[in-house]
C-alpha cells in the first residue's frame, strides 16, 4: 500500500519507451532491439495463437477454442463497427444465424461441399445482413443498436412459426470438417487475418472516413460523401466476419437450428470488447478468448456461473474501463519508476 | 451584353418555418460568379437556416434554389456538396479524434475531390498538408499533425475552410467564420478570403463582424425575422432606414 502512496519525497515518473524519432507513418529504426520491440507484441499474438491448439489437452478444449474463436470474430466485428465507424450493432446472433442457415441448408438440401457452402454463406449472408439492416442505417447510437438486437428474435420466430428449415428440429447432419485440426486452424487463420486486416483497413483513407463518420456524420455529408454508403461498406465488412463465424459454427457442430440466433452471440461480444479494450480490435478477440473458456470452466457452478461472469464484467467496467489491451500497451510503451523529489 | 456574369446561385422565394416561427419567408437573391455576397442580420433572423436550406441540411417548405440552372432543392446535402457548393459550419464540426491533416482526408476521399485529383490521388496526406499550409497551419511548428481536439478555435475555423477547399468548390458558403475569434485571428483569415476571391471562387458570407465583412463583400443582403429587408452595396444598405431599425430598434418619441 505504501508503495502506491505519492508522498512529498517520492513520485512516480513515467517515461516513453517508444522509438524516439517517429511521425505518423515513419519510424526511424536504429537497432535490432527496436525492431524486436515493434514486432514482439504482434509476433507473440500470431505465434501464441498458432501453437495454442498444439498445447491444449485433448479434443474437448480444442472444440472450446474453436467456439471461443467464433465469439472472438463477433467481438472484432462488434468492435470495428462500434469503435471505428460509430455503429453500435448488437446483432451478432443475426450474422451467425444467417451465415449458418445459408451455409448449412446449402449443404443439407443441395449437398454442396463445405468448400463451396462456407464462402457462399459468408459473402451471401453478409449481403443479406447488410440489405436487411440498410433501412436502419440512418439511425444512430442506441436506436440502431435496438433495431439490430431485435432481428435475431424476429428471424427465429419466423422460422419457428412458419416451420421453415425443419423448424424446431433444425437441419442435421451437416457435413463437418475432415478433422478437428482443419477446423481449429481455419478459425485461427481467419481470426488473425481479420485482426490484422481490419487494423490495416482502419489506417487507410477509407478507415479515416469511417472515423469521420463516427466523429461527426454531418461534417462527412458536407464533404460530399454519402454517409449511408460508407456505413454500408463498413457493415458489409463486419457482416462478412460475423457470417463466416456463423457458417463455421454450422459446419463445426454439424447442426443448424434456431439456437444459432441465441442471444449469447449478441451479448458476449460486448462483454469481450469491454474486457479486452474497446477500439483495439485485437483486444476484444483476446477478451473473447478468455471469456468463452472461462464460462466453459465455470459450467460446473450451474447458475452461479452467470454471477461470477457478471462480477468479472462489473469489475472491469469499474476498475479497468480501458480494457486489458489498452492497459497492456500503455505498460509496454512506458517505463515507470520512482524518483526522489 | 456578352459581359454579363453567370449566375452561380439563384434563390427564389425560399420559405421555411419551425413550428410557428417563420425562419425564412420569401427570400430571393442571385449570386453572380466571382462575387462575394455578405448576409447580415440580427440574431435569430434566419441566416443559418438560409445556409442550411441552400445546402440541403434543412428542407425548405417552398421556393427553389438553383446552382447554374441545376435545381438544388430536395437534393441531399452530399449531392449538393458534390456539385460544388461547399459550406462551413458556424459551430465548427471537426473530426476531433483525428489529426488535423487526417481531417482533410475525408473531403479528399469524396467522389468530387477524386475526380479532380487524377494522378496525384494516391498521396492524399501530402495534398492535405499543402492545403492546411495554405490556410495558415504552420508546417514547421507541426500544427497540421496536431489532433483537432487540441486546436484553438481560430485554427478550427480555418480547418472548416480547408475542408471546403479540399472539394475544389465553385461556391463556398461561410457561416460566421469570424465569430468567436480575436482581432488577430480575424486578421489572419481576411487575406485568405481575399485570395479565394482572386481565384474566382464565389463566396457567400454570413457574418456579424460588419467591418471585416464590408472590406471583402461586393453586395450585402440584410435579413430580419426571416425576411429580406434590403439588398445592395454595403454602404448603401447601412444607410437604409429599415436596416437601422432592425438593428437598433425604433426611435423612441417622447
Amino acid at each position: 500500500m505504501d508503495k502506491n502512496l505519492v508522498t512529498a519525497e517520492r513520485r512516480k515518473e513515467r517515461l516513453d519507451r517508444g522509438i524516439k524519432a517517429r511521425t505518423e507513418r515513419l519510424y526511424a529504426i536504429q537497432s535490432w532491439r527496436e525492431v524486436s520491440y515493434l514486432i514482439a507484441p504482434r509476433a507473440s499474438l500470431i505465434i501464441g495463437l498458432l501453437i495454442l491448439p498444439l498445447i491444449l489437452p485433448g479434443l474437448y478444449w480444442q472444440r472450446v477454442l474453436a467456439l471461443a474463436g467464433v465469439y472472438a470474430l463477433l467481438a472484432i466485428s462488434f468492435d470495428f463497427l462500434a469503435e471505428r465507424v460509430g455503429l453500435v450493432c448488437i446483432g451478432g446472433a443475426f450474422m451467425i444465424g444467417v451465415g449458418g442457415y445459408i451455409s448449412g441448408s446449402l449443404n443439407y438440401y443441395l449437398k454442396l461441399p463445405v468448400l463451396l457452402t462456407m464462402p457462399i454463406g459468408t459473402l451471401g449472408g453478409a449481403l443479406i445482413c447488410t440489405l436487411l439492416w440498410l433501412p436502419c442505417l440512418p439511425l444512430r447510437g442506441i436506436y440502431f443498436a435496438v433495431v439490430t438486437f431485435m432481428f435475431p428474435f424476429l428471424t427465429s420466430s419466423i422460422i419457428l412459426a412458419g416451420n421453415l428449415f425443419e423448424g424446431t428440429e433444425g437441419l442435421s447432419p451437416i457435413a463437418g470438417f475432415p478433422n478437428i485440426w482443419i477446423g481449429v486452424y481455419l478459425m485461427i487463420v481467419v481470426l488473425l487475418l481479420s485482426i490484422f486486416g481490419l487494423r490495416r483497413l482502419c489506417g487507410e483513407d477509407i478507415g479515416v472516413v469511417f472515423a469521420g463518420v463516427k466523429d461527426n456524420d454531418q461534417s462527412v455529408f458536407a464533404c460530399g460523401i454519402n454517409v449511408t454508403r460508407v456505413k454500408v461498406y463498413a457493415l458489409y465488412i463486419a457482416s462478412v466476419i460475423g457470417c463466416f463465424a456463423g457458417a463455421f459454427v454450422a459446419h463445426f457442430s454439424g447442426f443448424v437450428g434456431v439456437s444459432l440466433f441465441a442471444v449469447d452471440f449478441s451479448i458476449m461480444p460486448i462483454s469481450a470488447c469491454i474486457m479486452g479494450g474497446p477500439g483495439t480490435l485485437a483486444g476484444p478477440a483476446l477478451g473473447a478468448l478468455i471469456l468463452a473458456p472461462l464460462s466453459e470452466l465455470l459450467r460446473g457452478f450451474g447458475q452461479l456461473r452467470v454471477v461470477l461472469y457478471c462480477l468479472v464484467l462489473v469489475g472491469f467496467i469499474l476498475f479497468k474501463p480501458e480494457g486489458l489491451l489498452n492497459w497492456a500497451s500503455r505498460k509496454y510503451h512506458q517505463i515507470e519508476h520512482w524518483v526522489r523529489v | 451584353m456578352k459581359e454579363q456574369k453567370e449566375t452561380m446561385l439563384r434563390v427564389s422565394n425560399l420559405s421555411k418555418s419551425f413550428g410557428g416561427v417563420k425562419a425564412l419567408h420569401d427570400v430571393s437573391f442571385d449570386l453572380l460568379k466571382g462575387e462575394v455576397l455578405g448576409v447580415i442580420g440580427p440574431n435569430g433572423s434566419g441566416k443559418t437556416t438560409l445556409v442550411n436550406a441552400i445546402t440541403g441540411f434543412v428542407k425548405p417548405e417552398s421556393g427553389e434554389v438553383f446552382f447554374k440552372e441545376m435545381r438544388l432543392t430536395r437534393l441531399p446535402p452530399y449531392k449538393i456538396a458534390d456539385l460544388g457548393v461547399a459550406r462551413t459550419f458556424q459551430v465548427v464540426r471537426p473530426f476531433l479524434s483525428l489529426r488535423s491533416f487526417k481531417n482533410l482526408i475525408v473531403p479528399l476521399w469524396s467522389p468530387r475531390a477524386r475526380r479532380f485529383a487524377g494522378s496525384r490521388g494516391g498521396d492524399r496526406d501530402a495534398v492535405a498538408i499543402d492545403l492546411l499550409e495554405e490556410v495558415g497551419f504552420e508546417r514547421d511548428a507541426y500544427v497540421p499533425y496536431k489532433f483537432a481536439s487540441a486546436l484553438p478555435l481560430g485554427y478550427l475555423k480555418r480547418l472548416e475552410l480547408a475542408r471546403c477547399l479540399a472539394l475544389r468548390p465553385e461556391v463556398i458558403i461561410c457561416d460566421e467564420v469570424f465569430s468567436g475569434l480575436s482581432m488577430s485571428e480575424i486578421a489572419s483569415i481576411v487575406p485568405l478570403i481575399e485570395r479565394l476571391r482572386m481565384r474566382g471562387v464565389t463566396l457567400m458570407m454570413i457574418e456579424h463582424r460588419l467591418r471585416e465583412l464590408f472590406s471583402v463583400a461586393d453586395k450585402v443582403i440584410v435579413l430580419s425575422f426571416g425576411e429580406k429587408l434590403a439588398e445592395g452595396e454595403p454602404e448603401q444598405v447601412m444607410q437604409d432606414e429599415k436596416v437601422k431599425r432592425a438593428y437598433l430598434g425604433e426611435e423612441i418619441k417622447w
